[in-house]
């Protein structure tokens, strides 16, 4: 008895623990009547990636649109339907579902809730879109062109390191993206990859990056969501200006200020802001894959670019330009990759 | 003068009153016994004394001076000291690191080892403990042991000492010397507390002999002008037989045939080496040794739970040497074990479901893969009734049944399924001289149903009283057979402590 | 008084279990009441919202569904002494093995469903056998193995799903239009929640547990080697089958589980980047169900109620999910650490001692 009951103190005190430090919501208390809901995936609204972006851009729709904003945090993948219903029920306009891991309970909900429009980011359903569904997914191949073209004229040893989460369609066009850019400015160079396996394993990211800065890499580009900040941590510990990380999703030189060469910022706000806006302007046509690249501003180099050599700047901008015009075609396939 | 005095001390714990208005005097220089059998309220009085509970009701006086005594520091410093049961002893440590561990003199900061050595090995000799203040605790005996114990306390300036069932641990030997060390004692100028059970020890050592029963004082007498049986009959409440009448053995065929038995412990080092006994029908065979010379080790060979080296276990001219013990139990050996709590009860089960412990997968107790519990019920009534086991009722967890109870629970279990031999090992360790009486009886019982009994006892007494022959073990070797009607425990001593051979070459 | 004292006494298991979930509110509360939310509305979103609502009663039976089958199969292997940790992977391979049975063998509809769930259970009592093989045969402790098989699973899994069953995509197509356990009447009359025919699984489960345990030569062996197997090998037992059986039937517990969750929840597999928790959620069900049948299912429906009416916190009364899991927590601490039963029993020795003096 007094054994088990030992076991379940330890237990409960290590739920406590694993509560993470966040903050509250922001409650909107708007009399628009335009409502905007948003569910997360598994990652929780303050993953430094999609989840936490999307939101900036509802935050922005309540600035600008006077739009009552709402989210909810998914626990398990069996929260998405549930969550997703009580928006639908409680008559919000517009639901976001957040992250591809919504691709199976969005078309779900959505056939119940017909009245009710939704929105996804990052997967495009498979091709079937219900009528009262707008797909969003992003151009991340040419974002990660962009940083791996300035990967390819920042590094010094010809080769440089990519580090994805889990291995998928999506976390592919990172990489493909990454080494077309590598290879068109610099043949020569040589990119080695390795997948983490997960979205949050830290130790490893840092265990991986370690390896490949080991191995003679001196830039390294992750897709792996929380496995990056290992690869942070490490860079951190080598010599500045030599040794290079490269963020994503959105401008991740906070973490390490002096080796941070820049990040691929993938502006999921300023695609939701634009939907939810032309919901309100009501010339939102549903039903339909809306795809953000560089030619929308939704994908591309971080703001901050005092780490990258000017240069160097110019010619990545200069390949920005042949992508929006179409001069080059970035694939999503490692395979297609020349 | 009384040097103690406890006046009118009651002390309850939830459910029962431990001690119940008790009334204690202890006269200065005497050795005075504190008599009652398990579960009586001598402990629970002795703590009190010590500190370590608090009475509700009553007051004690030290030297004729009315105390109030909150813990075990204030009675050291009242002068008194306890030699416990289980000793507290650091065993890496030297005796003279033990003793004055929690008592540490320091000049200036600095421990003065020397200093305390020096003492240490005057009141040893003082008091002729012969301890050896510089040895480490791990390579002396277990008696040797207890008198560091009782320096301890000698060097914490005890005047009275309480003794907690002293000789529990110790062979006849150590038992003498304990005996000497506490005249010597008293001789000195102190007193001493004598809590036990056994009343020949009582008879030998003490002046005077306070008896409880059930929480209350029955009488304090003197032990000159009385006799085992008084005391006892004090002590239970009733009379109590002593010796056991039985008629001569008569022995049938052999049923337990022992061969050049080798058991070996995981290191490679014999612990049954090379052992040979036989057990006939008809007969107790007593097995007598001192703790760790093979008993345990030769039983689970017996019962299949310890797998041997080499050599043959016949039972019934059957080879069960290293069959699994459920075989060993279904071709009639009844196991009494020697640690009933570890091996001979689930004690989280209820009494009904231990009293079908081996035969819970026969008929009628299993139809199919479905257990009938309404059987086993009605068997388990059957067996605590023949057997006087005490239970609220065969639905409780036998883990709150006493000791005696729950060791007569493993007789009738043991005895009702009719064994050609019955192992009995430690059958009456730590139970009182009521439940002793009745394990007697039942064994001697099965001895005259013509069953082959097989006791393995460390209580000399017991071994000498019930068996028909005695066997010696020392070192894993049985070193002597031993008629009981001829035997002194003297004899039995030196034999146990492997001093055959010599006898032996005579 | 003494009768009351008496009656509390008797049913003390519920009533200490009651007055422990109250005292966790209360602290809930105080805390939620510091971070500046109410937490009246926050409990009755928290308690009214899962239990009183059609739909959100039957998403909570949903919730609890898995619980009470991993609940039970970590609470089996405590019967027998055992920490089964690896429930996590016996949930993952009954899930996995489920859904490739359903998908892949074109086995007729109904018969479809049955194969997938039974081959469900025997994969988790496969993924239990190997711990409890090594802990009989060779020694080593079962929850290192476990623990180890978790990730074997979840690996497994993923790579199973990417090079197989999603063809490269991140999770596979859907079983058929409607997960195969899932039944309209049902659903409908819980306002179209996904509640499914998993709960009577589940409650079969409680049924064979129970039965298992209390009835059979089987339980009566597990009970006696979980209790004690030193006096289990003293009464012929082998305690190494013992130690293997307990672990596969806990497996197949868990394999259940996940079979029940893929076929009646979800009806797809997803690559996972981490553990669902389920799994783990069960060890503390167990403990907090004192690992008895009746007791699983209780302390289930406390971890459904806290974990789907925590997203009712959420949405009803905006508390932001961090101090709902902290809420939840404290009452989770509350009941198992048992602090009731310290205060009752406070209350009754100083009714006995007040005589002193």
């Amino acid at each position: 008895m007094k054994k088990r009951t030992w076991l379940a103190m330890i237990l409960a005190a290590m739920l406590i623990l694993a509560v993470g430090c966040g903050q509250g919501n922001d409650q909107a208390a708007n009399e628009s009547g335009f409502k905007v809901g948003m569910v997360t995936d598994t990652g929780g609204l303050n993953d430094e990636s999609f989840n936490q972006t999307t939101w900036d851009g509802l935050e922005r729709a309540k600035d600008e649109l006077g739009a009552d904003i709402k989210a909810l945090e998914s626990k398990q993948d069996s929260d998405y339907v549930p969550n997703l219903t009580k928006f639908a029920r409680e008559g919000r306009n517009l639901t976001w579902a957040v992250g591809f891991k919504h691709e199976k309970a969005v078309p779900e909900v959505a056939q119940q809730f017909p009245d009710v429009q939704f929105g996804i980011v990052d997967s495009n359903l498979g091709g079937n879109i219900p009528a009262n569904v707008t797909a969003v997914t992003f151009k991340e191949e040419e974002g990660s062109f962009l940083v791996g073209a300035a990967a390819g004229l920042t590094t010094k040893t010809n080769k440089v390191g990519f580090i994805g989460g889990i291995n998928s369609e999506l976390i592919e066009k990172f990489e493909a993206g990454f080494i077309a850019g590598v290879k068109a400015v610099n043949p020569k160079a040589e990119v080695i990859s390795a997948y983490a396996g997960s979205f949050s394993d830290v130790t490893k990211g840092r265990t991986l990056s370690a390896g490949m800065y080991n191995q003679g890499a001196d830039i390294i580009y992750h897709a792996a969501g929380g496995v990056g900040k290992g690869l942070f941590d490490e860079v951190k510990t080598r010599e500045a200006g030599k040794f290079w990380a490269i963020g994503v999703d959105m401008d991740q030189s906070r973490l390490a200020p002096e080796h941070t060469l820049t990040s691929m910022v993938k502006k999921v706000d300023v695609a939701v802001f634009d939907i939810t806006k032309s919901l309100k302007d009501k010339d939102l046509k549903s039903g339909e894959h809306h795809v953000f690249g560089l030619q929308d501003d939704a994908v591309g180099l971080a703001e901050n670019t005092k780490n990258i050599n000017p240069d160097v700047l110019t010619k990545v901008n200069e390949y920005k330009e042949k992508i929006i015009s179409g001069d080059i075609v970035v694939p999503t396939k490692v395979a297609d990759v020349k | 003068m009384n040097v103690v005095e406890m006046i009118g001390i009651t002390k309850r714990f939830p459910g029962i009153v431990a001690n119940d208005n008790i009334n204690l005097a202890i006269k200065k220089g005497e050795i005075h016994a504190l008599l009652g059998e398990n579960g009586a309220g001598k402990s629970t009085l002795m703590n009190v004394l010590f500190g370590l509970y608090q009475p509700e009701e009553g007051e004690i006086r030290i030297n004729e001076k009315k105390v109030m005594i909150t813990g075990p520091t204030m009675a050291n410093e009242l002068g008194i000291g306890m030699v416990h049961q289980h000793f507290m002893l650091v065993q890496p440590f030297t005796v003279t690191e033990n003793i004055i561990l929690g008592d540490e003199r320091s000049k200036g900061g600095i421990l003065d080892i020397k200093q305390a050595e020096k003492e240490i090995q005057k009141l040893s000799d003082q008091y002729g403990l012969k301890v050896d203040p510089s040895a480490k605790i791990s390579d002396i005996s277990v008696g040797m042991q207890q008198r560091v114990e009782i320096l301890k306390t000698l060097y914490r300036g005890a005047e009275t000492l309480i003794f907690d069932e002293p000789t529990a641990v110790l062979t006849p030997q150590e038992i003498d010397e304990l005996i000497s060390i506490m005249k010597n004692l008293v001789k000195e100028g102190k007193t001493i507390i004598f809590i036990t059970h056994k009343l020949k020890e009582i008879m030998r050592t003490c002046d005077r002999v306070t008896v409880i029963r059930r929480g209350k004082v029955i009488d304090t007498v003197d032990v000159a002008g009385n006799d085992e049986n008084t005391l006892a009959s004090l002590m239970v409440g009733r009379k109590v037989s002593f010796s056991i009448d039985k008629e001569d053995a008569e022995t049938g065929e052999t049923i337990l045939d022992i061969q050049n038995l080798v058991m070996e412990k995981g290191n490679g080092v014999k612990v049954i080496n090379g052992l040979n006994m036989e057990v006939k029908a008809g007969e107790i065979v007593g097995l007598a040794g001192v703790d760790g010379n093979g008993q345990s080790e030769l039983i689970e060979a017996i019962t299949g739970l310890q797998s041997i080296k080499s050599g043959h276990i016949k039972l019934n001219k059957q080879d069960i040497a290293n069959q699994r013990p459920r075989k060993i139990t279904e071709s009639g050996v009844g196991h009494i074990p020697e640690d009933r709590q570890k091996r001979g009860l689930v004690l989280d089960f209820t009494v009904s479901e231990n009293m079908v412990l081996q035969t819970y997968y026969q008929p009628p107790f299993t139809k199919g893969m479905s257990i009938q519990f309404n059987e086993i019920d009605q068997f388990a009534k059957r067996l605590i009734e023949e057997y006087d086991v005490r239970t609220p009722s065969i639905d409780t967890p036998i883990r709150a049944l006493s000791g005696g109870n729950q060791q007569k629970a493993i007789i009738a279990r043991e005895v009702d399924r009719e064994p050609t031999l019955l192992i009995a090992a430690q059958p009456t360790r730590g139970l009182d001289v009521g439940a002793i009486e009745f394990i007697h009886r039942k064994l001697v019982e099965q001895r005259d149903n013509g069953k082959a009994v097989l006791l393995v006892s460390l209580e000399l007494d017991e071994i000498l009283k019930l068996s028909d022959r005695i066997a010696v073990i020392y070192e894993g070797v049985i070193v002597g057979w031993v008629d009981p009607q001829n035997a002194t425990e003297e004899e039995l001593g030196l034999l146990m402590a492997g001093s055959a051979l010599e006898k032996e070459a005579n | 008084m003494q009768s009351l004292l008496a009656r509390l006494n008797k049913y003390s298991g519920a009533t200490t279990a009651i007055i422990s979930i109250l005292l966790g509110m209360v602290v809930g509360a105080i805390m939620m009441l510091a971070a500046g939310y109410n937490p009246v509305a926050a409990y009755n979103a928290l308690f009214v919202s899962a239990l009183f609502q059609p739909y959100d009663l039957g998403e909570t039976i949903r919730t609890i569904t898995p619980l009470i089958l991993t609940g039970l199969a970590v609470a089996i292997a405590f019967r027998t002494g055992l920490f089964n940790i690896g429930v996590e992977g016996q949930f993952i391979v009954g899930q996995l093995v489920a859904f490739i049975v359903a998908t892949q063998l074109g086995l007729p509809p109904v018969i479809q469903v049955i194969v997938a769930v039974i081959m469900g259970g025997l994969a988790g009592a496969l993924w239990g056998l190997v711990p409890g093989f090594l802990k009989a045969s060779r020694g080593v402790h079962e929850v290192i193995v476990s623990i180890m098989m978790n990730f074997i699973a979840l690996y497994l899994s993923n790579y199973l799903i990417r090079t197989w069953l999603a063809k490269g995509a991140d999770s596979t197509p859907k079983i058929a239009d409607s997960p195969p356990l899932k039944v309209d009447v049902l659903s409908q009359i819980f306002g179209g929640s996904r509640i499914h025919l998993g709960i009577f699984i589940a409650l079969l489960g409680v049924f064979v547990m129970y039965y298992l345990l209390y009835r059979t030569k089987l339980g009566y062996e597990l009970r006696a080697v979980g209790y004690n197997p030193r006096a289990s090998e003293y009464a012929g037992m082998s305690v190494k089958r013992n130690i293997i059986l307990s672990m596969m039937i806990s497996g197949s517990f868990a394999g259940l589980a996940g079979a029940s969750e893929v076929l009646g929840t979800s009806g797809y597999l997803s690559i996972e980047a981490a553990f669902t928790g389920i799994g783990f959620d069960g060890i503390a069900v167990a403990l907090l169900g004192g690992n008895t049948p009746l007791g699983v299912i209780f302390a289930a429906s406390l971890f459904g109620v806290l974990n789907y009416g925590g997203g009712n916190m959420q949405f009803e009364a905006d508390v932001p999910f961090e101090v709902i899991r902290v809420v939840v927590a404290a009452i989770i601490l509350f009941v198992a650490a048992n602090i009731s039963t310290k205060i009752v029993g406070r209350f009754r020795k100083q009714k006995g001692v007040k005589k002193h003096g």
